[in-house]
């Protein structure tokens, strides 16, 4: 399958997952959009590795390997943020009982 | 070794005042500490010039190539026995000052006469920026504590003016750095630079360096930081601030900026001294305006400094070594005044000219030792500013690298007569006239004001009379200048 | 001796130190002693040097104590010279000088000890400068003394402090003297370029190398100097008002001694003179004009010592006019003769005052030949003396001034000898009013009225016979051939033969014609006021002269009034417009970051959307900048 497809994919993912974090106000929903544009990034990051192994694995057959590796760093770190981000998200409904981003611009007073 | 001491001893003593928690040990500290500053200057001054006691250059930051470079030369050593003698009569001058938190007060004081002094002895260019900051933040600290109603506005003014400066001046310090071949900051170094920038580079960069000094001396226009800051700084401050603080722009022009950059220097006399000459006349006919003591010695010290900086600018013999005594000068006569301010202010509650009047009825001791400080402060003949205007002014009369030089000295001569307009003017509207309500139970001056005055009236006298020590003294450092700023 | 001339200054200068700061602790008595006593000693150290400088064969000696300023080749001693010039000047200063405070220990008697000693001290301080200013050898030991005389008349015109007019008048003395000293300087500067020296004997060495337009400028301003010192036009004016001093002050300083300064100045470098034709014709103008515009003035004010200031105004002008065309000896001459009788009058005028109790105005006065005699006699000696008619010591040197002055341009003779005329009569009205006629004052000064102590008439007596004889020691040769010793004993300072040779027929008609209107004046004068006195407010012209011509008023709204509008404008200025565009760079940043804060919304997705934004751009500006950057170079392989 020609790489194109793979990058459209995943920049129609990631585009999605932009558009949600500008226009959603509901922060649960404002961090699966999040997690969608890391996605998208690791579909790409995956296809080119593939595409790499075909067109060096003779010469080098580690080829591309280091591109899988980067998906397990960014999915762990995804891990790690869903943990805080929900904590944080659960505070907030705790002390605002709501989890409109908007309701947090208090720093600025 | 004796450069090293200037700055040591002060600072560490500086360091030490702040844990005394009394009043009158942290003044007696200070005064102590001073003293023995003034006898290890007067040391200095003792020695032979080329003796190795005067010098000192020990690694500092090896990686940027800046060295703890520090020396004693003619004209380091007139500025370091101003600081020295200035600290000591401020601490008896203002012995019945009273402040808040006493000991905090006296260690900034000396934490700024080490800066003062390190920026005097320092060789090397970025040791040089590092006292000219540290200097700053002392008396920072001590005009927003200490200071007037006003305090904080003036303060930040004062602060973020010279700041500004400072910052253009680290620029044109790096950029200098970068040209010199063996990425130095030594002053030979930089001295050697002047074969190997381009006439256009020297133009620029002149400014660099310039406006910071041109803020701190202040000249016209660059001199609005100072009245108010003048006005609202307590008054020992004051006393560092135009004593002293004043003449790290002069003496960083000297050092730092003509022999640096000969051909920007040159370049822009003519600029530099128009506006110097504006400043002496617009000065001196503001200070005529002025009922505030304070803001009238303030303006006064603006056209007496614009004359020092056009005689740099001149570039002649008399016109730098009249330039080296008159800041010495400068500093003891406007110390003078300021103690008289002091005391006014002290006793009466007011520095307004327009509420005073009758003093030297009452007070006729202290009316003697003003009228002589105020007649140094006219300039007149047997008095040390004489000898220094004179020079100044006749060096800019034979100025060879402006020729505009009979123009400049004519109008720069308005403000000796307007000197005298706004000096006996204030000499009458304080001390002369009958007595009112207020000045009625005026006590004449104490002790130990008459020792701070009494030892400023002899350095009038004797430097009016015989000046040949201290022209002396600076002799061979005016001349060495002028070789490193001959621009042909 | 001459090497012990620093005695000279040495001695006053001691007597103000003593007298200054131990003015506490000193009786009057003693203050008076130390005061008089040291100018006495420095008049008998004069008197020997006179004595020395006056033998045959005498070269100048130039004493140096020690080096002042020297920088580079410039070198400035402390040095002093004597010579004819300085000696005689050192005569008629400590001379006159001493006569002065021995008057002032009986007129200054009310005074308290501290203030008396102040005012004794003041004046040996004066004493001393004016012995600095006479005996220098260069420009600038003049200028010390130059200023220092100027700052001793600030200090002895506002002696009475508490008033504040008379501080006006001291103030105004000072800046006016500082405008002529500011050129006063500018002409040393312009010698220390020319010559690369200040001293007398290298300047006037080296003058004949000076261009005539270089001499012309120096010499005018040398004269501007001149004429802040010695009261000319259009500097005069502060030296009426001086009259606010104690009256043995004006007697010493604005009359006899300093306000001289000028003309031995302008006697001492007649050599630069004498390059600069131009500048000579300018002295003897202004010279001329301000004796007459004084002597106008004189003949209206009714101020006893206000109409001998102007005078004193006049004479000086007579002075420059001498200077002007080169009689320098008669300038000079002039100069010794007027300390005499002017001192005299002024001496009297005190004396008069004290007597009524502080009274000044003349028309209050009248009749008082009879309680004073010892003043009235010798008063009238002045009178006649400063009159100009023979052989008093007035007219000798007047007649030499007036004839070399005939021989330079007969108009100067018409218009000085017209003047000379003035003279007469104002000081013949001056005289009816105060001496002639009934007493006019009130019963109590009547009471009071009585001739002064010894201290006093002593001085008087002295001056008085000065002013009678002082006069022959410059006969002119016309009258006795060989008999003028002051030219020779000058001569080799001051030039020798002063003035052209006239036909002695035209000297003998000169003289007579300023004899004739010396006496017309004093004659006409005296019948006019001893019995009609003039006691109304004058009209008219006279009211132009009562008012000196306004003068002060010109100066005031031309020069004093704009300069403070100027100065007011600039505090103005200061405050707002350069002040103000350093405050407005400080406003201006915190307007910015008051604009930019707005940025921080707190909203997330604002700062998401501006992210988003920003990445965008960055895309964007790679796309169009030509194929340069790194996104478009990645090839995507299959």
């Amino acid at each position: 399958m020609p790489i194109n497809y793979y990058i459209f994919l995943s920049v129609a993912l990631f585009c999605i997952g932009v558009a949600g974090v500008l226009t959603r106000r509901n922060a649960i929903i404002i961090f699966m959009c999040v997690e969608l544009m890391l996605n998208a990034v690791n579909l790409l990051l995956v296809a080119f590795s593939k595409m790499h192994y075909h067109a060096m694995s003779a010469a080098m057959p580690s080829a591309g390997i280091d591109a899988q590796l980067f998906v397990f760093f960014i999915m762990v770190v995804a891990a790690a943020e869903v943990s805080v981000g929900l904590a944080i998200i659960v505070m907030m409904y705790r002390n605002t009982h709501s989890i409109d981003v908007n309701f947090l611009n208090r720093l600025k007073h | 070794m004796i450069p090293v001491l200037l700055i040591v001893i002060p600072l560490v003593s500086g360091l030490l005042g702040f844990f005394l928690r009394s009043e009158k040990t942290a003044r007696g500290w200070a005064l102590l500490s001073s003293l023995v500053t003034l006898a290890v200057t007067l040391w200095g001054v003792g020695v032979d010039k080329t003796s190795p006691l005067l010098q000192a250059n020990v690694e500092w930051l090896p990686d940027l190539g800046s060295r703890f470079a520090v020396g004693l030369d003619g004209l380091s050593l007139i500025l370091s026995l101003l600081t020295a003698v200035s600290f000591p009569l401020i601490f008896i001058a203002t012995w019945r000052d009273q402040y808040k938190r006493a000991w905090n007060f006296y260690a900034l004081m000396l934490l700024s006469q080490a800066g003062l002094l390190g920026v005097f002895v320092a060789t090397d260019a970025l040791l040089f920026y590092f006292f000219w900051e540290l200097a700053l933040i002392p008396v920072y600290f001590l005009c927003s504590q200490w200071g007037g109603e006003r305090r904080i506005a003036a303060t930040f003014k004062f602060f973020v003016y010279t700041f500004v400066g400072s910052l253009l001046m680290l620029v044109g310090i790096i950029w200098l750095y970068f040209h010199t071949p063996d990425h130095s900051f030594s002053m030979e170094s930089f001295y050697k630079l002047r074969s190997t920038i381009s006439n256009s580079d020297q133009t620029w960069v002149f400014w660099l360096l310039f406006v910071a000094f041109a803020i701190k001396m202040p000249i016209w226009p660059l001199h609005t930081w100072q009245p108010d800051t003048y006005e609202q700084s307590p008054t020992a401050t004051t006393m560092v601030l135009s004593a002293i603080m004043v003449k790290m722009g002069v003496f960083g022009v000297i050092r730092w900026l003509a022999p640096v950059l000969p051909i920007g220097t040159w370049a822009w006399g003519d600029t530099v001294s128009v506006a110097c000459i504006i400043g002496m006349v617009y000065a001196s006919l503001i200070a005529m305006k002025q009922d505030d003591l304070k803001r009238l010695v303030a303006y006064s010290s603006i056209a007496h400094v614009g004359l020092m900086a056009l005689a740099i600018f001149a570039t002649d013999q008399s016109g730098m070594q009249g330039v080296m005594i008159q800041m010495f000068n400068h500093g003891i006569n406007i110390l003078g005044m300021w103690i008289v301010v002091d005391l006014i202010e002290r006793q009466f509650g007011t520095r307004k000219i327009s509420q005073l009047g009758g003093l030297a009825t009452k007070a006729p001791g202290l009316a003697i030792l003003l009228v002589i400080v105020a007649l140094a402060n006219v300039a007149l003949p047997l008095t040390n500013a004489f000898v220094g205007e004179f020079l100044l002014f006749s060096g800019v009369f034979t100025s060879t690298a402006t020729q505009y030089n009979v123009v400049f000295t004519a109008v720069a001569m308005l403000s000796v007569i307007l000197s005298a307009v706004y000096t006996l003017k204030m000499i009458q509207g304080v001390f002369y006239g009958k007595t009112n309500a207020l000045t009625e139970k005026a006590v004449d001056i104490r002790l130990n004001e008459k020792v701070a005055l009494g030892v400023i009236v002899v350095m009038i006298v004797f430097i009016g009379v015989y000046p040949k020590p201290v022209l002396e003294l600076t002799k061979d450092a005016a001349d060495f200048i002028l070789t490193k700023m001959n621009y042909k | 001796m001459t090497q012990l001339v620093w005695l000279v200054p040495a001695l006053p200068l001691a007597g103000f130190l003593i007298n200054g700061l131990f003015r506490n602790q000193l009786s009057k008595s003693l203050t008076g002693i130390i005061g008089s006593g040291t100018v006495l000693g420095a008049f008998v150290v004069s008197l020997l040097i006179f004595g020395e400088v006056r033998q045959e064969g005498f070269q100048p000696v130039v004493v140096t104590l020690f080096d002042f300023i020297s920088v580079g080749k410039l070198s400035i001693p402390f040095a002093f010279q004597v010579d004819s010039l300085s000696a005689l000047f050192l005569l008629i200063i400590t001379g006159v000088g001493f006569l002065i405070h021995l008057y002032s220990t009986a007129y200054m008697h009310e005074e308290n000890a501290p203030q008396f000693a102040r005012y004794f001290s003041y004046l040996n301080l004066f004493v001393f400068s004016m012995l600095l200013l006479v005996l220098g050898a260069n420009f600038i030991i003049l200028f010390i003394g130059w200023e220092g005389v100027g700052l001793c008349s600030y200090l002895l015109i506002g002696y009475w402090f508490q008033n504040t007019d008379y501080d006006d008048a001291a103030r105004k003395a000072f800046i006016m003297n500082r405008i002529g000293d500011v050129a006063f300087l500018i002409a040393i500067f312009y010698m220390v370029n020319k010559f690369g020296s200040v001293s007398f004997d290298e300047v006037f060495g080296k003058a004949s190398t000076l261009s005539t337009g270089a001499a012309t400028v120096i010499t005018l301003l040398l004269f501007v100097g001149a004429t802040g010192k010695s009261a000319q036009i259009p500097l005069y004016t502060w030296l009426p008002d001086a009259m606010a001093g104690p009256t043995p002050v004006s007697a010493l300083i604005h009359a006899a001694t300093m306000v001289t300064a000028g003309i031995y100045m302008i006697a001492r470098s007649h050599v630069l003179y004498d390059l600069a034709p131009v500048t000579q014709t300018v002295v003897a103008v202004i010279g001329l004009a301000t004796a007459l515009l004084a002597a106008t003035i004189a003949l209206k004010q009714n101020d006893i010592k206000k109409v001998l200031a102007y005078s004193t105004v006049s004479q000086l002008g007579y002075m420059f006019l001498g200077l002007g065309v080169g009689a320098y000896t008669g300038a000079v001459f002039h100069v010794m003769t007027h300390a005499f009788f002017k001192a005299l009058l002024f001496l009297g005028a005190g004396s008069v005052i004290h007597a009524m109790g502080g009274e000044q105005d003349i028309r209050k006065m009248g009749g008082l030949r009879k309680a004073l005699p010892q003043t009235t006699g010798t008063f009238f000696i002045g009178c006649i003396a400063i009159a100009g008619i023979p052989p008093f010591a007035g007219f000798f040197s007047k007649d030499e001034i007036l004839t070399a002055a005939y021989a330079k341009n007969p108009v100067y003779y018409a218009v000085g000898v017209f003047t000379a005329l003035l003279t007469a009569f104002y000081m013949f009205r001056l005289f009816a009013m105060t001496f002639g006629g009934k007493f006019r004052g009130t019963h109590e000064q009547e009471h009071h009225l009585h001739e002064s102590p010894a201290a006093m008439t002593i001085p008087l007596w002295v001056l008085a016979i000065l002013s009678v004889v002082g006069g022959f020691v410059g006969i002119p040769a016309v009258i006795a051939p060989n008999a003028h010793w002051l030219a020779k004993f000058l001569g080799p300072v001051v030039g020798e033969g002063t003035g052209a040779e006239l036909a002695s027929g035209t000297e003998w008609g000169l003289i007579a014609t300023s004899v004739v209107l010396a006496l017309i004046g004093s004659i006409g004068a005296w019948a006019r006021f001893s019995k009609k006195p003039e006691l109304g407010e004058p009209t008219g012209f006279g009211k132009v002269l009562a008012n000196k011509w306004y003068v002060d008023e010109f100066y005031n709204a031309m020069i004093v009034r704009p300069l403070d509008l100027l100065a007011q404008f600039l505090v103005f200025f200061d405050k707002n417009i350069v002040d103000g565009i350093v405050n407005g760079v400080g406003r201006l940043v915190q307007y910015g970051s008051r604009q930019l804060r707005l940025l921080q919304s707190g909203q997330v997705g604002g700062y998401v959307l501006l992210m988003v934004l920003g990445i965008l751009i960055l895309f964007l500006v790679e796309l169009f900048s030509g194929g340069s950057g790194t996104v478009t170079k990645a090839v995507v392989g299959h």
